[in-house]
This record gives C-alpha cells, structure tokens and sequence, in this order.
C-alpha cells in the first residue's frame, strides 16, 4: 500500500515536472514568434515600396510625397552619422566617469555619483527632447556654433562639417544629446565590470611602478574589453534607435548637406514625425520599410559585436 | 650558517606604527632586513605580517585612512617619507602576491611591461632582459617557444614564477613575496622555494608565510609577529629550534595558530 503512495507521488511529479518544461519551452518560443511576427509584419507592409522601389531606395536622396517618390538615403546617412558622433563623444567621457568611480573618487562620494549616474539613465527621453529644443539648443546656435564656424569651419578637409548656418538645431546637436543619452549606460557598464577586476592585478601592476592612468589602459581596460564594448554596444543600441529626443533636435529635412550644422533627419525621427500625416500606400509602406531598414541595422551592429568578441574570445581561447 | 659576521643591512624598521584608521595594526616595530638573504614573517592570520610587508613598497597609499608612522631606511632614504618618488620606491622593491596575477597580455609583454616603465630599450636589449628575467625565474625552457601566447594561458605555478620573473625583470633590490605559494600545489611550491633559494644570490628577499614548515626550510631569518607585535626576530634555526619566548614556541610547536 505504501509502496503503490509512492508510486503515484512519482507519477504525479513527473506530471509537474513536465508541464513545468513546456510551460519555459512556450515562454522562450514566444520569443521567437514574436520577432518572426514582427519582422514578416515589416516585410509585408513594406512591400509596395520595396516593388516600387528596389535597392534604389537605399541610396535615393529624394523624399516626395507629393509626387510619391521615396528614398531611405538621407534617414539612413542621419541615423548612423548621429549614433557615430554620439559615440564618439560618450566613450571617452563614460570612461573617464568609470575611471574616477573606480580608482579616483573618494569612498564617500562614490554612491551618489553612481546614483546620480542610474538617475540621468532612467530619465525619459522626451525630457531630453525638450531640454535640447528649448534649452540646449538656443546656447549652442548663440555661443557654440558661431566660435565652430569661425574656428573649425575654416579648417581645411574638416572645415565644411563645421560652417553652416547656426541654427542650434541639426545633427550635431542630436549628436550631443544622443551622447549625453548614452554616456549614463556606457559608463555605469564601464563601471560595474571596472569594479570586478581583482584587487590583486591592479596591485601587482601598481607595484611595478605604474600610474592610475597607465594601470586603467593597460591592465584593467584589457582585462574587461568583453564588457566594455558591450556597454558600448549597448549605448549603440539606444542611439540608433532613439526616437523623440532625437525627433526634437535634429530638425527632421529631408537634405543631405555635408555640414553637421545643418538639420537632417534619422529613421525614427522620420517615422516619428511622418506616420499621422502619410497618406497613400506607397507612403505609408516607405515608412514601413525604413523601420525594416533600421530593424536590420540594429540586428547587423548587434550580430557585427557578437562576432568581433567571439573573434576576441577565440584569440584567447588559442592562446590557452 | 655564520650569520653573525657578514650580513649587510638592507631594510632598517625602526618604531613603525602603522593604522587602519584609527586601528592600531602594528605596534612599535624594529627589525633590520639582512642583504641578500631571506627574511620569513609568520604568525596568524590577522597578525600585521602582510600589513609590514605592504609598508616596504608603500602598497598601503593606495587606499585612503591607511597611515604608517615611524621610518623604514633603505639606501639611506626613509621609504615612509612624503616627497619618496613611489614609482622609483617600487622599481627598488618588487612584490609577488599570494594568487598568481599574470596581466591579460602575452607572456613577452607581461615582462616587458614594468621595465618599459623605467628603461628604454631597444627590441634587442628587451630580448635579452625578458630572457634573463624568465631564466632567472626558472619559466625559460617551459615557455620559450611560446613568449606570443597569454600570460592566461601558463598553469597556476608557471603564472608564479611569471609574476617573480616580471617583477625582478625590473632589477629590484627587494623582492616581497606574500604568501606566493598558497594558492598552489606541492610540486609548484617546491619549485618557487627552490627558486627563491637561487634569488637570494642577487636579491633580498622578504616573504610572508603561514606555512611554517615553509619559514624553516626557505628563511634564514625569521619573525615571529602576533596581533602586531615582533614577538620574536633571529636566525631562523634559533626561533625554530631554540625560541627565546614562550609565545613563539607555542606556536612554532602547533598549540595555538
């Protein structure tokens, strides 16, 4: 009697146990599904466009809706330029915030910078539209852009990205409010794996006579390069996709000027801007297809950092 | 062992004090470390041994409310002074630590690396100093086909004698070792202590042991510390054989510790 208990407790587990596994097996497929729905969802409303369109729409500059004739070109060279010079700007920056948290800062100063650090984070990104459009903005068209002109935009070879009219508006100044998006996940990655390298490498490098500067380049930015491209390539992420901060300062026109001055436009502002107001098929489907365009971008950076750490990773993984 | 007559001093340890914020590590220490030969600090765990070892290189500066006061004499400059040159300071005395700590670099470059901080030599030169040092660190045959690959890559006690040969690659008069051989194996162990045996021709060496059996076989001067204090500081066959204090004995013979 006892024996036959036990036996049905076992079936009765084993019952659980394997409703439990296709309960996970259905969540992880979800995910699946749901990234294979959204992706045939954008195939197919983009679809017109791509018929009428081709590969040309990768590389045409116009943008008429009037006479229905549609290009991804200038959104595309905006989207990458602005998340580019954003980088640019947020990866010195991030690390010197990670460097100063880990190895500079005084013990007491060190949360509430961090704090402050995971706040600037969670700010949502139309405050940073509008503190661009309304504040940013007008000190960058009154102080900064005439003293880029007169200085830079004089330059050889780099002068005509610096002279333009000064606007405050454009893709510089997405550019910089991408960057101070961005700097906030950048740096406090850089931060937490800067803080798990152990004690006893830095000391060892310390002890041959190093410096805090050459100690962070050559011991603990080599020692965590996995983790600090990731959270570079998890601000990438959030600059090219970000939509209404970007939205608010770029200017959203449809021209490709080479100065960086001038407004611009990026795929999600495009979309963004242009969704309520586009009537007509192939309208509406150019839309659709920009954000396959983007969707395919980001996929592409994403797969493109996968590989190069897997490549870092197998250099090492040789070399052991 | 004729100690008494031909020991040069090289390390003076004179009244050094030295606090963990207002915690009171080490007490009044007086020690002198002999030229070319090997000085042992034990005692247990929390004694100050470390704590005295990390004074000699200044490793404490690196954290904020640790203080030494009193002075540690080395070439007739006070190591503890303010205006000491910290990064000249650790090009005189190098240290190993109780983990192997190669850096994330090729084996070549983990040697290079602290000379390139205080000589610029030419490749040749450099070939020659990263030779030297592995020699001397008994690695040479075991990885000279392989200088290109990770420092990662040795096993746990080649990482060691990687970490010794980097940091007498420097030319250092002092060499520190905390605890270098915890972390590894019997067979490891015997060979960094026979190896520390060969570097005491060329340099003084200081280590910090909790083996004791280790302290006997590889020191020639011994110091007994507990709850930071010297108790007791000779020839390593008198403390081990013929202790003067009751505490050193106690612990030497394994009743407390």
């Amino acid at each position: 009697m006892p024996m036959l208990l036990h036996e049905a407790r076992l079936k009765r587990q084993s019952i659980y146990d394997m409703l439990f596994r296709n309960l996970t097996r259905l969540a992880a497929f979800c995910v699946l599904a749901l990234l294979a729905a959204i992706l045939a969802s954008l195939v197919i409303g983009s679809m017109p466009a791509i018929h009428a369109f081709g590969f040309g729409f990768l590389t045409s500059p116009d943008w008429d809706p009037v006479n229905d004739k549609f290009g991804a070109l200038i959104p595309i060279v905006g989207t990458l330029i602005t998340s580019i010079i954003a980088l640019i700007i947020a990866i010195p920056v991030s690390f010197g915030i990670a460097l100063f948290l880990t190895e500079l800062s005084p013990r007491v100063l060190r949360r509430p910078l961090g704090v402050a650090i995971e706040l600037l984070a969670g700010i949502p990104s139309i405050i940073y539209g509008m503190w661009g459009l309304f504040v940013f903005a007008p000190l960058f068209a009154d102080h900064v852009e005439p003293w880029l002109n007169q200085h830079v935009g004089t330059l050889p070879y780099i002068g005509p990205f610096f002279s333009g009219p000064p606007m405050g508006i454009g893709i510089l100044t997405a550019s910089i409010i991408l960057a101070i998006m961005v700097i906030p996940f950048i740096a406090s990655v850089m931060r937490d794996v800067f803080d798990v390298v152990p004690t006893m490498l830095k000391e060892s490098a310390y002890g041959l006579g190093s410096t805090t500067w050459e100690v962070m380049l050559k011991i603990v930015l080599p020692y965590t390069k996995v983790g600090v491209a990731g959270g570079i390539m998890l601000g990438l992420g959030r600059a090219l996709g970000e939509t209404m901060a970007v939205t608010f300062v770029i200017g959203n026109a449809h021209e490709l000027t080479k100065s960086l001055l001038n407004p611009g436009n990026s795929i999600s502002s495009a979309l963004a801007n242009e969704f309520t107001e586009a009537f007509g098929e192939l309208y509406t489907s150019s839309l659709i297809e920009l954000g396959l365009i983007l969707f395919f971008i980001t996929f592409v950076v994403l797969s493109l950092a996968r590989y190069m750490l897997y490549k870092l990773g197998q250099r090492e993984g040789k070399a052991s | 062992m004729n100690t008494e007559t031909n020991v040069t001093p090289r390390v003076i340890v004179k009244d050094l004090n030295f606090f963990y914020g207002k915690a009171r590590a080490l007490k009044d220490i007086n020690l002198t470390i002999a030229d070319k030969k090997v000085t042992a600090f034990i005692g247990p765990s929390g004694c100050g041994k470390s704590t005295l070892l990390r004074t000699f290189n200044r490793m404490y500066q690196l954290y904020p409310h640790q203080t030494a006061t009193g002075s540690i004499m080395l070439d007739g400059c006070n190591i503890l002074d303010k205006g000491q040159d910290l990064n000249k300071l650790r090009a005189k005395v190098g240290m190993v630590f109780q983990k192997p700590t190669p850096f994330p670099m090729s084996i070549y470059d983990n040697i290079a690396f602290g000379v390139k901080l205080y000589e610029s030599l030419s490749n040749n030169e450099m070939d020659e100093r990263v030779e030297w040092a592995l020699k001397k660190a008994a690695l040479w045959t075991e990885v000279k086909d392989k200088l290109k690959q990770s420092g990662m890559s040795l096993s746990g006690g080649q990482q060691q004698r990687l970490c010794i040969a980097r940091a007498i690659a420097v030319k250092p008069e002092v060499l520190l070792l905390d605890e270098p051989t915890s972390a590894l194996d019997p067979i490891s162990t015997a060979h960094i202590e026979k190896l520390i045996d060969e570097l005491k021709e060329d340099f003084t060496i200081v280590i910090v042991t909790h083996n004791m059996q280790q302290a006997a076989r590889v020191s020639d001067y011994t110091a007994y510390m507990y709850l930071g204090d010297l108790i007791e500081f000779g020839d390593t066959s008198t403390v081990f054989t013929n202790p003067k204090r009751k505490e050193t004995e106690d612990y030497i013979t394994g009743r407390f510790g």
